[in-house]
């Protein structure tokens, strides 16, 4: 019997192969509860899981709620305007607080790359990152890492493609450690603006063009373009990335017959991916969201230590 | 009272010779330096300090101090600063002029030295800014400056980013005799960086400060220079390409000096990967080919200077998430042992390396300090070179504990420090002060 002796889950480098299959195995056990009739097993009955979101987030909030009920664990959900972050409250001393009440476990996303880690080092109680500023997004590539075992059968030797701003993405990191992990082949795309010094060392191949870069691919990952972040140099705007680097059902020819499109959302349509590719037939990114809830239930699991009895 | 400093390794940094001798030492000055078993004990009052196994150096003279007062005494008071200082073997350090309010004017310079009368401890040369406020707008007025006590000026923290500004900062303090110090950094490039841009910042998504940001500015200052004929001090060096920028621009004979910090030398990006806030600096810790070409650069000659930037930040600037946290490490302490890795690793001998802690600084600002020869003040550091330890949060004497060579096994301390011929510092010993 394998085991996870993981306290936290802060990023996809500490995962090993065993581990990522590990959760892989045990989501795909968890996935038929979310398709009964009575969505809940009572597995967690008795734990308490805060949720602290210190950044808005619908469906990664939603799924990790989800994923705790249908495990009868207790949920709290924490956003930073309902806070005391807002009364000049530092991370540590909320944290530290929370920690008092003695919850099993603490879902954190916050804006700001390794604000998980410092709680790890805090508090007692496990802590999951939903997504810490432009540093990883560990449960988004397990699920996505989950989707394309689905869909594929495999993951190693996979041709895959992740186009969008690598720079500033959680999702792509983490994607392109446990990817690589998992022995995919890994193309990044984008302008080269949004292309981070040094990304090869991460072990991926870099194409800025996302036409040249979609070519004979498995699998096609689209990033959302963060209007709303990003600083104004970065590209000259919505209009000029959409025609050069929105993924178009054109270009998506140039990819495998079988290829699947993903995006982690929410997507802006006609910018980065056209809404003939989201809605067409290539598109998993509905079944993504919906592993996302078996696979946080295995996190949930493992992390709450369920695994012990 | 005669003091007899006895059978020590008597390094004289501009020499560069190391030879056991005995100092004798008068009215807070040497009077004698002698060989070994020379000196006939026929005095009452008498002081005899062994100093067998000790190197007797000139005290570290660290021109790159921030100590903090006025303003943010929570984290440092010239009083604390000093401790700490002396407790590393600084017997003479300059201070930064980014306090609140910033050294702009004869009363903040006037305060910082009555503050440090006070403490009595090292001895305190004021830097005061470039421009008022550290705006970067209008010069402060360097002749009154001067007379005041200020040794330098310097908008350290803040680069003045109008070249026509730095351009008559540089031919105004030159006539005033000042030297100008220059934060190099341009602040567009740097703006929302917390780390090195590479492969660290990268892999842990913090956002990136490029080598280039160092290196524009530093090319700025020596276009400048060259322009006036002025000398111009870089501080705090640490890409390789400034160290190519700085070693062109001294082959030009163009009077540029420079300076790095032993951090810059003992720690690399990967130092952040935990996204430990002790190693969140600017300039940043670079790359291991940084570290490498700025160790070249103080073998050569390049690097003239190694300064702490001793940066104290309490808990409530670096208990933090990353990117929220202040920029900064304490350095007092951990100067001299970083510095005799680099004398244990072939990089400098000894005597060089001792005359980038003390004589070459002294000279940049004009000040006292960095040789031991008959005649000047008694300021000097008996030392144990060898001594192997690891730093632990209650060595520090500094009222901030933000480094990140705590928990870390360092080689070389100090044991004893005088300054003016009176002993401020010895270990396991209270002192009230000089």
């Amino acid at each position: 019997m394998k085991k996870f002796s993981h306290k936290d889950l802060l990023g996809m480098g500490q995962l090993s192969v065993d581990d990522i299959e590990l959760i892989l195995d045990t989501a795909e056990s968890f996935k038929e509860i979310s398709t009964r009739d009575i969505k809940k097993v009572p597995t967690l009955r008795g734990k308490s899981v805060v949720h602290f979101f210190y950044e808005p987030s619908t469906r990664t909030r939603t799924s990790f709620e989800m994923a705790a009920k249908r495990l009868s664990a207790d949920t709290v959900s924490l956003s930073a305007s309902g806070s005391s972050m807002v009364k000049g409250e530092t991370l540590i001393d909320t944290a530290r607080n929370l920690q008092a009440m003695n919850p099993d476990l603490i879902v954190l996303r916050h804006p700001s790359s390794g604000a998980p880690h410092l709680l790890a080092k805090e508090i007692k109680a496990g802590i999951i990152n939903a997504g810490d500023g432009t540093n990883e997004h560990p449960t988004q590539a397990l699920l996505d890492l989950f989707t394309i075992r689905e869909k594929k059968g495999r993951i190693k030797g996979l041709k895959i493609a992740i186009i969008g701003d690598i720079s500033h993405s959680r999702v792509a990191r983490s994607n392109i450690i446990g990817l690589t992990k998992m022995g995919a082949e890994v193309t990044v795309s984008g302008p080269p603006t949004m292309i981070p010094v040094g990304i090869e060392t991460l072990g991926v191949n870099v194409v800025c063009d996302p036409v040249e870069a979609v070519k004979k691919k498995d699998v096609v990952m689209l990033l959302r373009i963060q209007l709303e972040r990003q600083s104004k140099v970065l590209f000259p705007g919505i209009r000029e990335y959409a025609s050069f680097f929105g993924l178009t059902g054109e270009m998506i020819k140039g990819a495998k017959n079988d290829v699947i499109v993903m995006h982690p959302g929410p997507m802006n349509r006609g910018v980065e991916i056209s809404s003939e590719v989201a809605d067409g037939p290539y598109s998993v990114i509905l079944d993504q969201v919906t592993n996302g809830v078996a696979v946080r239930m295995a996190l949930l699991y493992f992390l709450i230590g369920g695994y012990k009895k | 009272m005669i003091t007899w400093i006895k059978s020590g390794e008597l390094v004289d940094p501009v020499q560069g010779v190391v030879e056991k001798a005995d100092l004798i030492i008068e009215r807070g000055k040497i009077s004698k330096i002698l060989p070994p078993g020379v000196f006939e004990d026929r005095e009452h009052r008498l002081r005899v300090i062994d100093a067998s196994g000790r190197l007797v150096i000139p005290g570290l003279v660290d021109m790159h101090v921030h100590l903090r007062e006025p303003g943010h005494e929570y984290k440092e008071t010239i009083e604390t600063g000093g401790r700490a200082a002396v407790a590393g073997g600084v017997t003479a350090l300059a201070c930064m002029p980014n306090t609140i309010p910033p050294n702009d004017s004869r009363s903040v310079t006037e305060f910082v030295l009555e503050q440090s009368k006070r403490a009595n401890l090292a001895r305190v040369y004021p830097i005061a800014a470039i421009t008022m406020g550290q705006k970067g707008e209008t010069l402060t007025e360097f002749g009154d400056l001067k007379e005041a006590g200020a040794v330098a000026v310097s908008d350290d923290g803040f680069p003045v980013v109008n070249s026509e500004v730095m351009r008559r900062a540089l031919e105004y303090a030159n006539h005033q005799g000042l030297v100008v110090i220059s934060h190099s950094e341009d602040i567009s490039l740097s703006s929302a960086g917390m780390m090195h841009e590479g492969v660290v910042s990268t892999r842990i998504g913090l956002p990136g400060i490029p080598a280039a940001s160092e290196e524009i500015m530093i090319f700025r200052e020596i276009s400048l220079a060259r322009l006036t004929g002025c000398p111009v001090h870089i501080a705090h060096v640490s890409t390789a390409g400034s160290v190519e920028l700085i070693r062109r621009a001294k082959d030009d004979r163009i009077p540029v000096t420079a300076e790095t910090a032993p951090h810059y030398f003992s720690l690399d990006h990967n130092a952040v990967m935990g996204y430990d806030t002790n190693a969140k600096v600017k300039p940043p810790l670079r790359t291991k080919d940084d570290v490498f070409a700025i160790k070249k650069g103080l073998a050569e000659g390049v690097i003239d200077v190694i300064a702490s930037d001793h940066a104290p930040h309490s808990p409530l600037e670096k208990e933090l998430e990353f990117d929220k946290a202040a920029f900064g490490m304490i350095g007092l302490q951990t100067t001299l042992p970083l510095t005799l890795q680099l004398v244990r690793e072939g990089i400098l001998k000894l005597g060089e390396a001792i005359r980038k802690l003390s004589y070459n600084p002294a000279s940049i600002l004009e000040v006292s300090g960095g040789r031991l020869v008959e005649g000047v003040q008694a300021d000097l550091a008996l030392i144990d070179p060898e001594y192997e330890y690891i730093l632990k949060k209650e060595d520090i004497l500094s009222k901030s504990k933000n480094s990140p060579f705590i928990g870390k096994a360092l080689r070389g301390r100090n044991e004893m420090t005088m300054v003016g011929g009176k002993i401020v510092w010895e270990r396991n010993k209270a002192h009230s002060g000089r």
